[in-house]
């Protein structure tokens, strides 16, 4: 019988992906809670070389890597399909996946964090990354492929959800909906998407949670 | 309708290398632009406008960038000579990997280029580790790919000859062939291959260029 596990966290978008990924596909798991300041054996076993979370486990084997784990679960788990069959089609949700990943979501979390000329810096970056997803969704509600929301925007989570909370914490305006008004409205269409919407971190929680990290980092100083 | 495949590169990326490599592998026909990255062409911004990067491969007027992504893109739409594993979870390991030789990987191996004294050391170390981490993942096969070449070799393909490349400039080894003997000899069967062995740029060329790469770096630690 298949076993599935996911090993994450309640506040991490990338646990969350999983989650709809798995839901979205009716696959029945297990969800472990890791404490990130004292990881348990299992997950350094199962992520000997980033320690990280996600861990998906299916029958004993890891996947780490939360987009290496949302391509097995579409391939493993064949319907409904997740991500586009067309070739084309999957190309560009891949690099829109990556352009999420690896240029939004370190940006966009290291300039809450920031000061000074550093700040400024990554704020500029900011700004033109944001430009770029407003130029994508000129025309287009999502980032597709076709009329719906899709796995590529549930990749863009940390944008629509968890950006704008951390920004407000750290007292910025990169990201309002007058400067980019169709990334504004593609946010309001992911929360308006029930299966996002019922795997989001509660607002207020989310909110203590990220505030208590802004609080140490300022005490340590 | 007859496939029209343009890649855009420039001599020397390593990521071009790994399309290039696909592409022969499927025995695929092509066009190439090279690009001078000081005076991108109206093309290249055209195709890329995100991140105005090369490889970028045109299929029929339609662009797909990232060279992982191209690679992958390549398999699916050209069925012979697979290169990435059927099964999901072999496949998913062969992604991981890639995606470390990118991150992990590639940053060490610049650490390597960019120090000297005590910093390169440790940056070796740093790299030689990682490098060991990868040739676990050979276990007792000729290639990643199994018997042929496949994905992840075609991935950690840069590797082969940025490494050599780095070893000269920097009068040292960083894949021993007693601390690294399989992935020693995965270099070796990799660059013999009929399929890699024309494809390198040149290397005279590929010093000079890495050396002038490595200087600023090494001037700023002296007038400190």
């Amino acid at each position: 019988m298949a076993e599935v596990k996911l090993f994450g966290t309640w506040f991490s978008p990338f646990s969350r992906r999983i989650e709809i990924a798995l839901k979205l596909k009716g696959v029945e798991y297990e969800f472990i809670e890791e404490d990130l300041s004292n990881k348990s054996p299992l997950l350094l076993k199962y992520n000997p070389v980033h320690k990280k979370i996600p861990v998906l486990l299916h029958n004993g084997k890891p996947i780490c890597e939360s987009f290496v784990i949302l391509e097995y679960i579409d391939e493993t788990w064949e319907c409904p399909s997740i991500w586009p069959r067309d070739p084309y089609e999957r190309a560009t949700a891949r690099f829109w996946a990556k352009f999420f990943d690896e240029k939004c979501v370190p940006a966009m979390w290291k300039v809450c964090w920031s000061k000074g000329e550093e700040q400024e810096k990554l704020k500029e970056e900011c700004t033109q990354l944001l430009k770029i997803l407003e130029s994508v969704l000129s025309g287009n509600k999502f980032f597709g492929p076709g009329e719906n929301i899709g796995m590529v925007d549930v990749t863009g989570n940390f944008v629509a959800y968890w950006f704008g909370i951390l920004q407000e914490l750290a007292g910025l305006h990169v990201f309002t909906k007058e400067k980019f008004p169709n990334v504004g409205e593609w946010i309001d269409e992911f929360h308006n998407c029930s299966i996002i919407k019922e795997n989001l971190p509660p607002k207020d929680k989310l909110t203590a949670h990220l505030q208590a990290r802004f609080q140490a980092v300022a005490a340590s100083k | 309708m007859a496939e029209e495949l343009k890649l855009f590169r420039t001599w020397s990326s390593p990521f071009a290398l790994r399309v290039i490599h696909a592409l022969k592998i499927k025995g695929l026909e092509y066009e190439t632009i090279f690009e001078d990255l000081s005076s991108k062409s109206a093309s290249l911004l055209q195709y890329n406008p995100v991140n105005k990067k090369v490889p970028v491969l045109v299929h029929n007027e339609k662009p797909v960038c990232e060279s992982l992504v191209i690679l992958e893109y390549i398999d699916e739409t050209w069925k012979q000579c697979p290169l990435l594993p059927r099964d999901p979870y072999e496949k998913a390991e062969a992604r991981f990997w890639a995606k470390f030789g990118d991150e992990k990987l590639l940053s060490s191996i610049w650490n390597v280029l960019i120090t000297q004294g005590k910093q390169l050391e440790e940056a070796t170390a740093e790299a030689v580790q990682n490098l060991k981490l990868i040739e676990e993942q050979l276990k007792d096969k000729k290639f990643f790919g199994g018997e042929t070449i496949g994905y992840l070799d075609i991935a950690f393909g840069w590797t082969v000859n940025l490494i050599s490349i780095l070893e000269e400039i920097i009068d040292q080894k960083l894949v021993d062939e007693e601390k690294l003997p399989l992935l020693s000899a995965w270099m070796q069967n990799f660059s013999d291959d009929p399929v890699i062995k024309d494809c390198w740029p040149p290397r005279d060329k590929m010093i000079a260029k890495y050396q002038a790469m490595r200087e600023p770096y090494l001037k700023k630690v002296v007038s400190q």
